[in-house]
């Protein structure tokens, strides 16, 4: 049986926590959790009140910030879903309302719903990284977020960074490192990367490579996106820019 | 070669420079548009209900349930009842649904009823498989094999293998569909725009939809890797095709990632006895390998060993097994890297035996490599000083403690012949510049190489040209597989922009004073040959067109390109004898291609080959499981890639210059991946002083193969 399992690998419960970006261990609010509660196959079809039971039971031990809960007309108190309910999310700076179910994934709500599809589904559940963006300044698995959970935050994806005419400095670095073949998992290790300069404006190689582990490439960029992100962290521009 | 018209050295503003991707911008800010990322007003979601069985026969299909849900909007049956199914993951029932959370409840709301089947799915060797799965390819002598064993001085002998390995592209498998009236367009995520209408025509009309070449309209401006298993429409392809015939709206179907794993592309694995034979001094005599490999449900083709090396006497027979685990795809460099390992790691293991350096034996037979031996003694002498041979390497096993480094190399070649390919350039009056071709640009650079050479040949900046491509309303081109497009395109762009320019020319010569012929177009300027002096802005110049455009056209010219690469890799390791994790400390990748248009996308082939070929070599196996018939990895958790931190330091080297540019463009995408396996491999065994027979090197293998309990 293949394994490597001497490499880092991420608490996969993909919460908001869910960040590799940062070291999880040394954040109070990453304490490790019992269970992959977000997947989509536990979740799919359940409302979110049995999740939010089942999370509160099974996650005493993090801090799980209380979300305020949409309700369906006519529904009990605190109960809502499996239909479709208003959900408001904050990206980018920007108040969005959308009505979906309440098991639809935050990586979902962005891709299908509102066409913000720099980020990518590639494993959906919480390994690769393609799907990465930033809730409250932290890199977070999309894919295994759940939607609704994240209302009240602060979402950003890689079109908040910048667009490929006015570059933030880290998707700068990466063209200038060619940090890219096909592409595809290139903006989650753009906002990965970002996150993680944010978190450690002075890497080194040793570093950034035990931090950026949560992120995988097929084509095999990572020699471009290890120089990408020592140049955007020396790149004055780029310590705490964000378009 | 008397027809070479590629600028010569001196003379070159762009070709053979280091230059960024054109759609780097597009990539890393995330506005490039994948195929999986369209998304069409009005637009379904598609999701498949799969075997759960490697062999069965469907007994009973009902879909009303999932017909019934909330959001379904249409359903088409892939497999009907009564006909068989040949591996698990294999489609059977595609549903449509308003959102894509209630087309997967759909897709898993679709009752299907079995009789399943006998089945095969381990990586099982012909004795074990047993005849019906079984089928000799080839048995195969030269010389006479037996008489030269005799007289051989020295003979190794060793087993070596490479399990099954899957694609894995990030963008899983799929595509988005849309008919207007009789006109069907389909976002694909393919390696063939050019050719994939007629995939469509095919496919559909066997399911009674008839449709014409010209009524499909294929898109693919961004692919999310496709490494050999993305030309096909594939059975996702036509029923996306039909869901969206049957509900009048777009629909979008892209694999589930277990799916991806399970049905999208399995590279056959190989495994063989080799016994190989020497004289004293290290001249190679004797050859025979007894090779097997499990290929899936068809078998075809076989393995030429040994590899690159034409030893003189050699038997070599080859059995394939048929295993219920998916189609065989093409995968970087078909059957390569197999080969690589096999005849390389033998090689090492006969070299070892005779007490040599192996860059020593490999120099004195290098011969046996015909036309390209120069080729490889300039690549050795280049990657033994980038890997600082001659002062790391030691004989087999030396070294104290528990940490034991070692170095290995492999050796490899490939054809890379450009494919047909069919380009126009327009010039407008306006001085912009367009050029249309259909091909497809897979991340290998293709755009920006065709930007290079069109902009190189009208003298103008990168910018001044605008490259149209991945459309097939564009004049057709090959698929991107083999290593054919840069090749292929480059030619046929520096004719249809010479072409263009000498169209140009000829409405310019007069104001100038002199005949077209006299004439050249270098720094934004159409000027004098020799003569800077007098010359026209290209602006002007264009400006003398008038009103109308010209156009040249060009097809891929073979006195612009040839084939057949040479390629030496060296990689360096650490292996912990007590925990048999193997460690990449630095892999050396050295590789010609003939003229480098672009150094920087080039040198990228091989930093991202070499990582690809650190994954086989050390991680990735499809995990098949003969009880239930089912692949046990279908996850990027427990199939493992390479994460950034295990990759080590990879140092890259295009050969450039007298005896490479003169050979015109050769294709670069596949040659680089074949050696890993093996380099990686020859290093292990020179660190801990015996062989791992099989990849990937994963700790079990490595402990088991140092007599310490592993269970490989």
């Amino acid at each position: 049986m293949s394994s490597s399992d001497d490499k880092p690998r991420p608490n996969s419960n993909g919460k908001p926590d869910g960040s590799r970006a940062k070291d999880p261990a040394k954040d109070p609010k990453t304490k490790k959790s019992g269970a992959d509660l977000s997947r989509r196959s536990f979740i799919k079809g359940a409302g979110i009140a049995s999740v939010a039971a089942s999370a509160g039971a099974l996650l005493a031990d993090r801090v799980v910030e209380a979300l305020p809960l949409p309700q369906t007309e006519g529904s009990a108190a605190g109960v809502v879903g499996p239909g479709e309910v208003p959900v408001t999310l904050r990206i980018n700076g920007k108040m969005q309302t959308l009505k979906i179910e309440p098991r639809v994934m935050l990586l979902d709500a962005l891709r299908n719903h509102l066409d913000l599809t720099g980020a990518k589904k590639v494993c959906d559940r919480a390994t690769c990284g393609a799907c990465t963006v930033h809730i409250d300044g932290r890199a977070v698995y999309s894919c295994t977020t759940l939607a609704i959970d994240v209302q009240g935050r602060e979402i950003t994806t890689i079109e908040g960074l910048g667009t490929a005419e006015h570059l933030s400095p880290m998707s700068e670095a990466f063209w200038n490192n060619d940090a890219q073949q096909c592409g595809f998992c290139t903006p989650g290790f753009v906002m990965a990367c970002t996150a993680y300069l944010d978190h450690e404006p002075h890497p080194t190689r040793e570093g950034l490579e035990r931090s950026l582990g949560g992120n995988l490439c097929r084509c095999g960029t990572y020699m471009g996106i290890k120089d990408a992100v020592l140049e955007a962290a020396k790149s004055s521009k780029a310590k705490g820019a964000r378009a | 070669m008397a027809d070479y018209h590629w600028p010569p050295a001196d003379h070159r503003a762009l070709i053979g420079k280091r230059i960024k991707r054109i759609d780097g911008p597009q990539k890393s800010s995330g506005d490039a548009k994948y195929s999986y990322d369209i998304n069409r007003p009005g637009m379904l979601w598609g999701k498949m209900a799969t075997s759960p069985y490697a062999h069965a026969k469907i007994t009973k299909i009902d879909t009303s349930a999932a017909e019934a849900m909330p959001g379904v909007k249409g359903v088409v049956t892939i497999v009907p009842e009564g006909q068989e199914v040949f591996w698990a993951g294999q489609e059977i029932v595609a549903v449509a649904a308003d959102t894509e959370e209630r087309a997967e409840s759909a897709a898993d709301a679709v009752k299907i009823e079995y009789q399943q089947l006998p089945y095969l799915v381990a990586d099982t060797n012909p004795q074990q498989a047993g005849a019906q799965y079984t089928k000799e390819l080839a048995n195969n002598v030269k010389g006479n094999p037996d008489q030269a064993f005799q007289q051989a001085e020295v003979v190794s002998e060793g087993d070596y293998g490479i399990p099954v390995i899957t694609h894995c592209c990030l963008e899983t498998h799929g595509q988005v569909t849309e008919w207007n009236g009789d006109d069907l367009t389909v976002w694909a995520s393919t390696q063939g725009v050019s050719d994939m209408a007629s995939e469509y025509v095919g496919g559909l009309g066997e399911q009674g939809i008839k449709i014409a070449a010209n009524n499909v309209h294929v898109v693919t401006q961004y692919m999310g890797g496709g490494f050999g298993s993305k030309f096909a429409a594939d059975s996702w392809g036509i029923a996306c095709a039909q869901l969206s015939k049957k509900t009048g709206r777009p629909v979008k179907m892209m694999l589930e990632r277990d799916h991806e794993l399970m049905v999208a592309g399995c590279r056959p694995s190989m495994h063989a006895h080799v016994k190989v034979g020497a004289k004293r001094d290290g001249t190679l005599v004797a050859w025979d390998s007894d090779t097997w490999g499990t290929q899936g449900p068809q078998a075809e083709g076989s393995p030429t060993l040994p590899y690159v090396l034409q030893v003189p006497n050699v038997r070599a027979k080859y059995t394939a097994v048929l295993t219920n685990i998916g189609p065989a795809r093409a995968w970087r460099a078909p059957n390569h890297p197999q080969m690589a390992l096999i005849s390389n790691g033998a090689m090492e293991d006969l070299a070892a035996k005779l007490n040599m350096d192996p860059v020593d034996f490999y120099l004195k037979n290098i011969d046996l490599a015909g036309a390209h031996a120069k080729i490889y003694r300039d690549e050795f002498a280049k990657a033994s000083e980038l890997m600082d041979w001659k002062s790391k390497w030691h004989p087999r096993g030396q070294g104290s403690g528990t940490i034991k480094r070692g170095l290995g190399l492999s050796i490899h070649t490939w054809g890379g012949r450009g494919n047909m390919s069919n380009c126009q350039v327009v010039i407008h009056p306006d001085g912009s510049v367009e050029t249309n071709i259909g091909s497809q640009d897979l991340g290998t650079g293709t755009r920006t190489v065709i930007n290079i050479v069109t902009a190189e040949t009208l003298g103008l900046p990168l910018g001044g040209v605008k490259v149209n491509l991945g459309d097939n309303k564009y004049p057709p081109a090959g698929a991107s597989g083999g290593s054919t497009t840069v090749s292929g395109v480059s030619t046929s762009t520096r004719m249809a922009a010479t072409a263009a320019l000498n169209d140009l020319l000829a409405k310019v010569a007069p104001s100038l004073g002199t005949t077209p012929d006299k004439l050249e177009a270098w720094n934004g300027k159409i000027q004098v040959v020799g003569d800077p002096s007098k010359s026209i802005p290209w602006k002007q110049a264009c400006a003398k067109l008038g009103t109308a455009s010209v156009t040249g056209t060009g097809r891929t010219n073979n006195a612009l390109m040839s084939s057949g690469v040479g390629g030496v890799q060296m990689s360096e390791v650490e292996v912990d004898t007590e925990t048999g994790i193997v460690r990449m400390i630095k892999h050396v990748a050295v590789q010609d291609c003939g003229l480098v248009i672009d150094v920087k996308t080039a040198e990228s082939q091989l930093y991202g080959a070499s990582i690809m070929g650190i994954c086989y070599a050390i991680y990735e196996e499809k995990i098949m499981d003969q009880a239930t018939g089912r692949c046990l990895n279908p996850n990027m958790e427990f199939y493992k890639l390479a994460s950034i931190a295990d990759i080590g330091e990879i140092v890259v080297h295009m050969m450039q210059g007298p005896g490479y540019d003169e050979r015109g463009t050769i294709g670069l995408g596949e040659p680089p991946v074949i050696s890993p396996g093996a380099a990686i491999s020859n290093a292990v065994a020179n660190a801990i002083g015996v062989r791992v027979p099989e990849l990937p090197l994963t700790p079990d293998r490595v402990l088991a193969a140092l007599g310490k309990g592993g269970v490989a």
